[in-house]
């Protein structure tokens, strides 16, 4: 974990670097989270100092929306297509895989931290699915056999 | 030599950029010189990754590419195992009629001189010698309605805006694309972002706002990319700035990211979300015509809607007008999705019917069994059988039929789609997405989890419980997440009704 005076400082580097903007809020936590690959709980008060909002509010932004994260995730971040166009190609048989071969559910990492199994609703790959999202990098047409070389090739 | 190789995600997706790492290598092992252009993509997903080659006939298209294809793009082009002859004589290409898609996948799209070479910022240029009034009507008489899906009147929003009196006005685009089957925003922004400036600049100058933003989902990291490069060489350009192209009033724009929130699509969540709260619906009226964005008067268009309008302004609005059927007027970007032989982009006038589409332009499924039933407009859209394949492509068609044609993505299955497993994912997926402001959508949507459960336990009984649980979702409903989920579950329920039967056969 990060200690706070890191934190702090931070965090009002972003700040200083949204001053200005209208409506602020997302792209902080946006940054934020590139920054520390999570929305650090320390950084909640500072951000709601800074905008004038209550830390009630800076926490109902945060966990109203699911990319931003309240934990640090595994090393590698496998996002997995479950919507309509990747199910007519057999996206939840390639889940199944997905988790039996991890051993996790979804929005779970497994236990020595490698990857981090999440749920996306549509990638616009829609004419070449089943669609997945791999540490940012797009896959098309994902059957068991490509899961399997996704996890293989991690580090 | 020239090549053309798209950056599209879908491209991207199935190994566009490892083709593009070879085709430099081999380039430089033949000591060729190659100007590799990453452009959009021409809508065939299947060929994709489709490089073109510029020729002395025209460009010539090879794909799909694998690494192992990618040596003979040096040699007898004629002879390449994977060459698909001239891109423009393909009969996808051929068979439509690309207004709002007319540059996509043909010119560079950061490139501001290419735009300009293939009719860009015509319709702006004309723009500029109009009064607003003038604009508002071009827009109008052309027919054009919303693209995102409510089909709302481009121009009547427009005119509203306009009209209001305020110190401050704004465009937003909406590109929150969440729907499944839809990809239209994306292509458009990846392939020819500079339309969809210009569009937005035109929205500016009819209604007096100064400020745009682009809210592009998150999942879209690509869109993202290009939407900033295009809005900085604008900027750079004089495009966008002070005073547009120099002798208009100001107007910019700004890209916003959303995160992985489908309800930002919903308009008045979407203005909640830039300004930086929760991605709360917010009930009408007020309109956001009115009170929009930071309770100012606020255009808010879909990108298709947006992207429509310099062709509308460089053709006039009776040229775009002439396209289409009924109260549809102009074109419209299919988006076929799902198990289909032939998935992608194909823009073509309304009016086709459904089984032209599934059958003859996407070819049946991708897995060569039968077609089921084809989602239409999303998760919200309803579910057509074959039997109503006879319903053509148009809004009040598909209202006739109890459904809607939204952002015209058509989601394939074939016969191995369980259709209660469908109704009850769209049940699901409305309550993990419910922005919880009103009860029938946050209550509704996991009591018809349940409800469905029951149906699939062989309870008969639930089945009324649900056809009254989806009226009330319907019509009590703030937004359309809670009020039309019950399309996808009804037509489902309606059209395919042995798929709610099969425990009960099981037990007799």
């Amino acid at each position: 974990m990060l200690d706070s005076v890191e934190v702090t400082s931070r965090v009002g580097e972003i700040l200083n670097a949204h001053k200005g903007m209208e409506g602020p809020l997302l792209p902080i936590l946006h940054a934020i989270q590139a920054e520390f690959g999570y929305v650090p709980q320390d950084a909640l008060p500072i951000i709601a100092q800074d905008l004038n909002l209550s830390r009630a509010e800076v926490h109902g932004v945060m966990s109203f929306y699911h990319d931003f994260r309240e934990n640090p995730a595994g090393n590698h971040v496998l996002k997995l297509c479950r919507a309509e166009s990747c199910k007519s190609m057999g996206a939840d048989r390639v889940a199944a895989h997905a988790q039996k071969a991890l051993g996790i559910e979804w929005h779970e990492t497994t236990k020595d931290g490698k990857v981090t199994l999440e749920p996306v609703f549509c990638l616009g790959l829609c004419a070449c699915g089943p669609a997945a999202i791999v540490d940012g990098k797009l896959v098309g047409r994902v059957d068991e056999a490509r899961i399997d070389a996704i996890l293989g090739g991690l580090k | 030599m020239k090549i053309y190789l798209p950056l599209d995600s879908a491209a991207v997706a199935l190994g566009a950029d490892d083709i593009a790492d070879a085709i430099h290598t081999h380039a430089r092992a033949k000591g060729v010189t190659v100007d590799l252009v990453r452009n959009g993509s021409r809508g065939m997903v299947w060929l994709e990754p489709m490089a073109e080659v510029e020729t002395a006939a025209g460009r010539v298209a090879f794909g799909p590419l694998t690494l192992s294809d990618v040596p003979a793009l040096f040699g007898d082009l004629a002879a390449h195992p994977k060459a698909l002859g001239l891109t423009d004589d393909l009969p996808w290409m051929k068979a439509q009629t690309r207004l709002t898609f007319a540059r996509v996948g043909v010119i560079d799209p950061l490139s501001l001189a290419d735009y300009k070479a293939h009719g860009g910022l015509t319709g702006l240029t004309r723009a500029l010698g109009m009064d607003k009034a003038a604009m508002v009507a071009e827009v109008t008489n052309s027919g054009l309605r919303g693209r995102g899906g409510a089909g709302f009147p481009t121009g009547i929003k427009w005119k509203t805006v306009s009209e209001a009196q305020a110190d401050r006005k704004y465009i937003v685009c909406n590109a929150d694309e969440g729907d499944s089957a839809t990809f239209a925003d994306r292509m458009l922004m990846e392939g020819d972002p500079f339309t969809l400036i210009e569009g937005m600049i035109i929205a500016g100058l009819a209604t007096g706002a100064t400020k745009g933003f682009v809210y592009i989902r998150s999942e879209y990291p690509i869109a993202i990319q290009v939407m900033q490069n295009a809005v900085r060489a604008a900027q750079a350009e004089g495009v966008l700035g002070a005073s547009v192209l120099g002798t208009g009033p100001a107007f910019d724009i700004e890209i916003r990211v959303g995160a992985g929130a489908y309800v930002c699509g919903e308009e008045t969540s979407l203005l909640n979300s830039l300004e930086g709260k929760r991605g709360i619906v917010r009930a009408k009226p007020p309109l956001p015509a009115l009170e929009g964005f930071m309770a100012k008067p606020t255009v808010v268009n879909n990108v298709i809607s947006l992207a429509s309008v310099p062709v509308i302004f460089e053709r006039g609005a009776e040229h775009y007008k002439n396209f289409g059927l009924g109260r549809s007027r102009g074109t419209i970007p299919l988006q076929i999705a799902g198990n289909v032989k032939h998935g992608g982009l194909y823009e073509i006038a309304f009016g086709l019917t459904l089984g032209e589409i599934v059958d003859k332009i996407a070819g049946g499924t991708a897995s060569g069994r039968p077609v089921k039933a084809v989602q239409v407009g999303g998760p919200l859209g309803a579910y057509f059988p074959r039997a109503l394949f006879d319903t053509p492509f148009g809004y009040e068609e598909f209202a006739g039929k109890d459904g809607l044609i939204g952002h015209a993505g058509l989601t394939v299955f074939d016969d191995s789609a369980d259709m209660l497993g469908m109704a009850r994912f769209a049940m699901e997926f409305c309550a993990i997405e419910s922005c919880g402001k009103c009860t029938p959508c946050r209550i509704g949507a996991v009591r018809g989890v349940e409800t469905l459960d029951r149906i699939a336990r062989g309870d008969a009984d639930a089945k009324p419980l649900l056809a009254d649980l989806c009226n009330t979702m319907k019509s009590g409903s703030l937004c359309a997440l809670g009020g039309f989920t019950p399309y996808p579950v009804m037509s489902a329920l309606t059209h395919f009704p042995d798929d709610f039967n099969t425990m009960k056969e099981a037990a007799e």
